[in-house]
């Protein structure tokens, strides 16, 4: 993009090489930061609307035009209240968790290409990267359940832990399944091998079985209803982040709507062509670009909200029942025939 | 094979769940049960079974349907009515007869149990349906019911 040059080219010219790249990795983190922190909100707003849609009630219209500000408003108060804590805490690990949380989400939605040249790092390895990262922040809530001193943190973090280590392979899997067609981790080129058709266009059967897969794994892997165990307001309080308050709270909270954001994102990219528009109708602007993606994510999460408030939760032997009798076998078999069709030349291409 | 069976039926009923909320989610703006409530207290009306405070209607004449029989006051399991009567001369018949001075009505202490309502033989009390009952003095809970000047409704004793 001209801006981003500009931008670029501006702070070389003032600076010694090396204090320019670091003020422009700074930079970056800053613009990045800020997406993170709106999209959160306004997750959170849609959520809440959304959920009272589907009980036949209004949801928060009061503050701003259609409650645009609800959260805002919910922020400012959140950042005002006192931080409370146990004295028996770990408070090193329980200070450190909710940076830990945020951070490991804020580090995967870096990859992501909204555009064609939107994207912070196209690492070549991006998929495994995303399932890395993804797993890495189950630590934060494991740090948060150990570090508060409170049995029904430590109840949640630990279910957490099992759910997270149960569905990843999942998640993984189900990927591991896409790539096959695309031959390549790397998120750019995945979306270049999208330009013949969107993935689940191209993988048909397969692809429709993985991305549905994908979508319930996804679904668990950010604790989300029917797969919120580790939260279970009915009978551990608030899980793992019940000694939690104000900001810290907070924190946790964004994090689990990123983390939505981020696994709808994956979905966005890896099945739905990521960036580009349906039949290629606005191929000649690249900028519309973003609003394809986010069109796109934005489904997917309201597919993963329709999920929450119309489920119930999971009992934690149904849900490891789930992953090992069903999802697991279901993906490795989906696999081989994935594998089969690439072999054959029956993917569907444009 | 129940394995691919149980897959069948298990995404079925889910499918099943998503569409019922799936419609309530397209009907939700027509449907919503939701009272906007200080924007529409103008058009705002309880339901009919609503009990929010009890009252005794008078007719056009300032006329109520309360015989001073006390069987309210009877029927009341924690002394939220009391009735003060006395026996005065029907201006009619010119015998004694006995009248509520003043049907006294304790809505701090009134649990909406309805026993007196049902307990009534002349149909004098029954449910408002206004929910705005909060006051800043718990004296003005204790309210008089029949008005001032009041009087019998003639053939209710009948």
């Amino acid at each position: 993009m001209k801006i981003t040059e500009i931008i670029h080219d501006w702070l070389f010219s003032l600076m010694p090489e090396t204090t320019a790249s670091i003020v422009e990795m700074a930079l970056i983190a800053v613009i990045y930061l800020a997406i993170f922190a709106v999209a959160g909100l306004y997750l959170v707003l849609l959520e809440r609307r959304v959920a009272a849609w589907f009980q036949l009630r209004l949801g928060p219209n009061r503050v701003g035009y259609q409650g645009l500000l609800q959260t805002m408003a919910d922020a400012l108060k959140l950042v005002s209240k006192e931080l409370t804590g146990t004295i028996k805490a770990d408070k090193f690990l329980y200070n450190l968790a909710p940076y830990f949380v945020i951070v490991c989400a804020l580090m995967a939605i870096s990859i992501f290409p909204f555009t064609q040249e939107f994207q912070a790092f196209d690492i070549n390895i991006g998929i495994f990267f995303l399932i890395a990262i993804s797993s890495i922040g189950v630590i934060g809530i494991l740090l948060a359940g150990w570090s508060s001193n409170n049995k029904f943190a430590l109840i949640g973090a630990m279910r957490s832990g099992v759910q997270t280590i149960s569905y990843e392979l999942s998640v993984g899997l189900s990927l591991l399944t896409m790539v096959l067609i695309t031959g390549s981790l790397q998120l750019s080129e995945i979306v270049e091998v999208q330009k013949h058709g969107w993935l689940i266009v191209q993988g048909h059967i397969p692809a429709m079985i993985a991305f549905c897969i994908y979508m319930i794994a996804g679904t668990a892997e950010t604790n989300r209803a029917p797969f919120d165990l580790v939260e279970a307001e009915s009978e551990l309080g608030a899980g793992f982040h019940t000694e939690y308050s104000g900001m810290k709270f907070a924190y946790f909270f964004l994090a689990e709507f990123i983390n939505m954001f981020i696994i709808a994102s994956i979905a966005t990219t890896i099945f739905f062509g990521a960036y580009l528009s349906p039949f290629g109708i606005t191929e000649s602007i690249p900028l519309l670009g973003v609003f394809w993606f986010l069109a796109k994510t934005l489904v997917l999460i309201f597919l993963m909200m329709w999920f929450r408030w119309t489920f119930p939760r999971l009992r934690i032997d149904q849900l490891l029942v789930l992953e090992w009798k069903y999802l697991l076998p279901l993906n490795l078999m989906n696999l081989i025939l994935m594998a089969l069709m690439v072999l054959l030349g029956l993917t569907i291409q444009f | 094979m129940s394995y691919f069976s149980d897959i069948y039926n298990g995404v079925k009923s889910l499918l099943t769940g998503m569409s019922v909320t799936g419609k309530y989610f397209l009907h939700s703006r027509k449907g919503a049960i939701t009272q906007q409530y200080p924007d529409n207290r103008a058009t705002l009306k309880m339901f009919e079974r609503f009990r929010g405070e009890v009252v005794m209607p008078h007719d056009e004449n300032n006329e109520h349907r309360c015989t001073g029989c006390q069987k309210c006051e009877l029927a009341c399991p924690n002394g939220s009515i009391e009735i003060i009567w006395d026996r005065q001369i029907d201006p009619e018949t010119g015998k004694k007869k006995k009248m509520i001075d003043k049907h006294i009505y304790h809505l701090g202490m009134c649990t909406m149990c309805s026993l007196c309502i049902e307990a009534c033989p002349t149909d004098a009390i029954k449910w408002a349906q206004n929910f705005e009952n909060s006051v800043y003095d718990r004296t003005y809970l204790t309210r008089v019911l029949n008005k001032p000047g009041s009087k019998l409704m003639p053939g209710v004793e009948d």
